[in-house]
């Protein structure tokens, strides 16, 4: 396994010494969004979403938002970890599944107007996922595209394919927090690359 | 037997963007109070949140619910430096509005109404939606905040640009993307877990 790294914000961010002081400010955010990914990545105790689940699911999810590097962030750590031809297949899946977001349909009244259809993404290679997987990643694909169109029906589909409410919440979460990395990451890489303008520029 | 969710009443269920106080139901069973160890206490950070099937329905998985909370508080209510709380706020809002979180937005465009006195102004960005005109600097944070939250993320050089032609500097872009990123997170478990319930008389 690879050894920590101390923050995998700044780490995907990459060499920015523009931002130190910047992230300083907010330290608590920062070691907080740092036990996060350590609560989700190597929990103390895993339960019963397996930790191959865990990294397919963030590897699935980080190619949804076109990120290479984050998604072989990702990748790298599911691929000696996982059963035979998942690491493929989930790269495969991401590509298959990628689209804009976000798109869906609020509930019937004044915002329906609002509508927008898009991509119901069914997953492929059943076969190599197993049903539980599945059922991971199309709800992780909505969670990311269409959050509004969630419904207790989407909860009653994991719970059917072997998902605790337990286990929901730890998916739930872990999606919804890469939402959150993978954003931070996009907005610090854009503000390192402006200061680094405009010192050039000084 | 296989478990089944819960089933919430949908007599006057909010339909529409609003600044009101509404409630908000789990569709998966929070924990008992009866069933919380240390572990959950300490996830939970708060002992007030018993009362929140939202909080007592996330503790099921504590370390990640408690550095969530700890990750929140510091983006939105550390003063020191950055943006002013209500723009951070607002941040919040228009993110919430964009990814269609109508009790994440009713939360949040209050609490920006509360720091800026903009009700109206905020109001505005519920009503038209994240395209609305308020003013120079509003539009450029709810730009930058939409443009974040995109899927692939569609914010840049441009972004900056605007912010820092608006009088923004470094520490409170970052707050910005923070707060963005933040509701991100927070719109995706709110709007999957459950939902929007009316005011409570």
């Amino acid at each position: 396994m690879t050894h920590p790294i101390p923050d995998v914000i700044d780490f995907l961010v990459g060499p920015a010494p523009g931002l130190d002081p910047i992230r300083a400010k907010r330290a608590q955010a920062r070691d907080n969004a740092q036990k996060s990914f350590e609560a989700l990545f190597s929990p103390q105790d895993a339960g019963t979403v397996s930790l191959e689940e865990r990294l397919a699911v963030a590897t699935f999810v980080a190619g949804l938002h076109r990120d290479a590097a984050i998604a072989a962030f990702y990748g790298d750590r599911l691929a000696p970890i996982a059963r035979q031809g998942l690491a493929a297949a989930i790269a495969e899946e991401s590509r298959k599944a990628a689209t804009e977001g976000p798109y869906g349909n609020y509930p019937k009244g004044p915002l329906s107007k609002e509508n927008e259809p898009g991509l119901i993404y069914k997953a492929g290679a059943r076969d190599v996922f197993g049903a539980r997987l599945a059922a991971g990643l199309e709800h992780a694909h909505l969670l990311v595209f269409r959050p509004r169109d969630a419904s207790p029906e989407a909860l009653q589909t994991l719970l059917d394919a072997g998902w605790s409410a337990t286990d929901i919440v730890t998916l739930s979460q872990l999606v919804a927090f890469l939402a959150f990395q993978i954003r931070v990451v996009t907005g610090f890489r854009a503000l390192a690359a402006a200061q680094k303008t405009q010192t050039a520029a000084a | 037997m296989t478990q089944k969710v819960l089933e919430v009443d949908q007599t006057n269920r909010p339909v529409a963007f609003t600044q009101d106080q509404i409630g908000w139901a789990p569709w998966l069973p929070p924990l008992e109070e009866s069933e919380l160890t240390e572990r959950h206490w300490e996830g939970l950070t708060e002992a007030s949140r018993t009362k929140s099937p939202y909080f007592m329905l996330l503790a099921r998985d504590p370390e990640i619910l408690g550095a969530r909370t700890r990750t929140d508080k510091d983006i939105f209510y550390n003063p020191d430096a950055g943006l002013p709380r209500g723009e951070r706020e607002l941040s919040a809002a228009a993110t919430s509005r964009f990814n269609g979180c109508i009790f994440c937005a009713s939360v949040h465009a209050r609490f920006a109404t509360t720091y800026t006195k903009r009700g109206a102004d905020v109001q505005r960005l519920l009503d038209e939606g994240v395209q609305t005109d308020i003013d120079e600097r509003w539009n450029a944070l709810v730009a930058a905040s939409v443009n974040l939250t995109e899927t692939p993320s569609a914010f840049g050089a441009s972004d900056i640009e605007r912010l820092r032609d608006e009088g923004l500097d470094d520490y409170a872009i970052a707050d910005l993307i923070q707060s963005a990123a933040f509701f991100n997170w927070a719109n995706r478990l709110m709007l999957s877990l459950g939902e929007p319930t009316p005011p409570v008389a």
